[in-house]
């Protein structure tokens, strides 16, 4: 009897090894898969797999193990599931993340346990500025940056009087003081309307007043499931060809894929901004966008591409250790180098960790097959560093 | 004061109330006459949009894809009905919560199987996507004065139904005394059918009806499931009448807080303040509403007196 318990705790011990000895690089990706913006996550959790293809599922020498896991849309779901890759699954990063306010209420599980927090999408403020951590990276960009720029070329284009529509969270509002920022103009106007599982998607009431208040154009921010729906009304609202629309995060190969399944051509030609488009011209970019297309028929988003960039940047850190992923000094010190190729060119690292990049103008035309795609127009800005980073002192 | 901006709102705020009358009717009959608590009645809402978006793109045409998907809803509610929501009448309503909040999973989960998780869009036919110039200022989408013209012929026709048909007598009938009227030989079970039957047809057409504005999209019935029972409540559970009323008065309210309460809120406090302040309030103002109808008439606006 005594033997048999000593043979059943060495063999338990035996088998339990593998886990502690860590020879491979586990990898937590946290992100929407379920609810109308899980078509987002899926996009992602794509990417990542195409990035994790291309490096042979191989860092520093290791193996990665790559765990998904969905967050429901719902911060206090985002944090169960960061505390359940921290303690059950002890991961070396937590990646993905789409929404700020899911970022926020998960980060401080990640970072108090220890590991490196890379978001793949969401950039809110405090991160970049007095909450910024050693630990954590965005491989995508701080929340205002992007808006700042479609401020300058709203200034560019003449525009005078501006109306503005956002979500009520946490991005909503750095997206609106984004815009704020380097608008010239005047805001006639601004809506924030209810946002999350159970968002508002009927604008009526706030495109009626936008077109009552005189602005000549209209800037929104609405991601995922909303953009569709926001265009749709700004249509039937009979506004095209009146106030023109500028958007943020906005139209994106999601949503221009259902656009343009309904045959909703009133989004071709409409303007936007980002750090990268899917005709940027790079050897890394034309792989990934080739890659995405071949795998799921259509264009890549931006989330997409910023998920295979949080792989590379990952990969770049591992590598720089050989793999011994407890060196997180020496990770530390190579991921924040930006030394690896990225879908939107060579980037730095602020203090903070926010790419400092450039920010381009783009437009929604067809491709060569007919497809809708966001086309690279001009740059904006350019190296263009966030706003809150000497707040940050690491 | 900008008039026109007003009557706009007033059109927009009637448009949203004659949506929420839709879903409310059918689920004021339901729980009013059998007696359950459907949650899963936003899955109705939204299993008629998703159709009518499959539909849509098969005829390639809105009107056939709705015509289409109107039966099609009304045989997955008949089937709910028969397999699910029949073996509930005699539980109390703990279980009703319980088993149609699993129906709202299962609907979910299933939508997502079979559509992904992607929004449907519903492309509308040109004669629709227009605007409709009722004054020189006043232009309103034509889609959204088409669903206030559908809803309130849905609402006139319910009406009828209701007080000028046998059925409807029976209806009222088992509105007001279950136990009577199947003492009296009416098959309770198939009246029971035939109401869920209609419930389902009703809130599937709202899910039509807004499809085309906001898409087809997984879980958009259980955001506005709450703001029906909402209209339910306020109105008085069972009555048409009241879920009409009450239906129009959420629609306005919660159309005018949007439009208005932010101006309102900037007379006494700094602009800020009332930006960050004003969505917050004006999502409450339905809830509001409804704390004090129930203070001054516990049982709605219409509700049954002797029930």
């Amino acid at each position: 009897m005594k033997l048999r318990i000593v043979l059943l705790s060495v063999v338990a011990t035996l088998t339990a090894l593998p886990a502690a000895a860590a020879d491979t690089v586990k990898i937590g990706f946290v992100t929407t898969l379920t609810t109308p913006a899980g078509a987002i996550g899926r996009d992602m959790v794509e990417a990542a797999n195409i990035a994790l293809d291309h490096i042979g599922h191989k860092m520093g020498g290791k193996d990665v193990e790559f765990i998904v896991e969905d967050d429901g849309f719902k911060p206090e779901i985002g944090k169960q599931k960061t505390d359940k890759l921290v303690k059950q699954d002890d991961v070396d990063f937590i990646t993905g993340f789409i929404w700020s306010h899911v970022l926020l209420a998960s980060k401080k599980s990640a970072l108090d346990g220890g590991k490196f927090l890379i978001s793949a999408n969401a950039g809110p403020s405090p991160l970049a500025g007095k909450a910024c951590h050693k630990n954590f990276f965005s491989s995508s960009w701080q929340n205002d940056q992007n808006p700042m720029a479609t401020g300058e070329v709203l200034n560019s284009k003449g525009v005078k009087k501006l109306y503005i529509m956002s979500p009520n969270y946490a991005a909503g509002k750095n997206m609106v003081s984004g815009v704020e920022r380097t608008f010239k103009g005047e805001v006639v106007g601004k809506d924030m309307t209810k946002w999350g599982k159970d968002m508002q998607l009927d604008f009526s009431a706030e495109l009626a007043k936008a077109k009552a208040s005189g602005a000549d154009a209209i800037f929104v921010f609405y991601p995922g499931p909303a953009g569709p729906a926001f265009i749709k009304q700004y249509e039937q609202a009979g506004l095209r060809g009146t106030i023109p629309l500028y958007t943020v995060f906005t139209v994106d190969a999601l949503s221009l894929t259902r656009l343009q399944k309904a045959g909703l051509g009133g989004v071709l030609g409409s303007w936007n901004t980002m750090f990268w488009a899917p005709d940027l011209d790079n050897a890394t970019n034309k792989r990934f966008v080739a890659d995405f297309k071949a795998k799921t028929g259509r264009y890549p988003t931006h989330y997409a591409a910023q998920a295979y960039d949080a792989i590379m940047l990952i990969k770049s850190g591992v590598d720089a250790v050989d793999g011994n992923t407890d060196d997180q000094d020496g990770i530390r010190a190579a991921m924040s180098k930006a030394d690896f190729p990225s879908v939107r060119g060579k980037y730095r690292y602020g203090p903070n960790h926010f790419p400092i990049q450039n920010f381009y103008l783009r437009t929604v035309k067809a491709d060569a097959n007919g497809d809708w795609f966001v086309s690279y127009v001009s740059t904006v800005l350019t190296d263009h560093q966030d706003t809150y980073y000497d707040q940050c002192h690491l | 004061m900008d008039w026109t901006l007003l009557a706009v709102q007033l059109l927009n705020g009637l448009q949203l109330g004659i949506l929420l009358f839709l879903l409310a009717s059918g689920l004021t009959l339901i729980f009013g006459i059998m007696d359950v608590v459907n949650l899963a009645h936003g899955s109705l809402y939204m299993a008629g949009a998703f159709l009518c978006a499959t539909f849509t793109q098969w005829f390639d045409s809105f009107l056939l894809g709705l015509l289409a998907a109107l039966p099609a809803v009304a045989i997955i509610g008949l089937l709910v009905e028969l397999i699910v929501i029949r073996r509930l009448y005699q539980r109390d309503h703990l279980d009703h919560v319980l088993a149609t909040f699993g129906l709202i999973l299962a609907f979910d989960a299933l939508t997502q199987m079979i559509w992904g998780p992607d929004g449907q869009v519903i492309p509308l036919p040109a004669w629709l996507d227009g605007q409709v110039m009722l004054t020189a200022d006043i232009v309103l989408p034509t889609y959204r004065l088409a669903i206030i013209t559908t809803g309130l012929l849905v609402a006139i026709g319910l009406f009828v139904l209701v007080t000028r048909t046998r059925l409807g007598m029976r209806i009222r009938a088992g509105a007001t005394n279950r136990t009577m009227i199947s003492a009296l030989g009416i098959n309770i079970g198939m009246l029971f059918s035939i109401v869920f039957g209609i419930g389902a047809v009703l809130a599937g057409l709202a899910g039509m009806m807004i499809a085309p504005i906001t898409e087809a999209s997984i879980g958009m019935g259980n955001q506005i499931i709450i703001v029906a029972f909402v209209v339910i409540v306020i109105g008085g559970i069972g009555s048409i009448k009241g879920a009409f009323i009450a239906a129009i008065l959420v629609g306005l309210i919660d159309t005018m807080g949007r439009s208005y309460l932010d101006v309102l809120f900037k007379l006494f406090m700094s602009a800020q303040n009332a930006e960050t302040s004003a969505p917050a309030i004006s999502a409450m103002l339905i809830y509001i509403l409804m704390a004090v109808i129930l203070a001054v008439r516990p049982t709605g606006l219409f509700g049954p007196r002797g029930h």
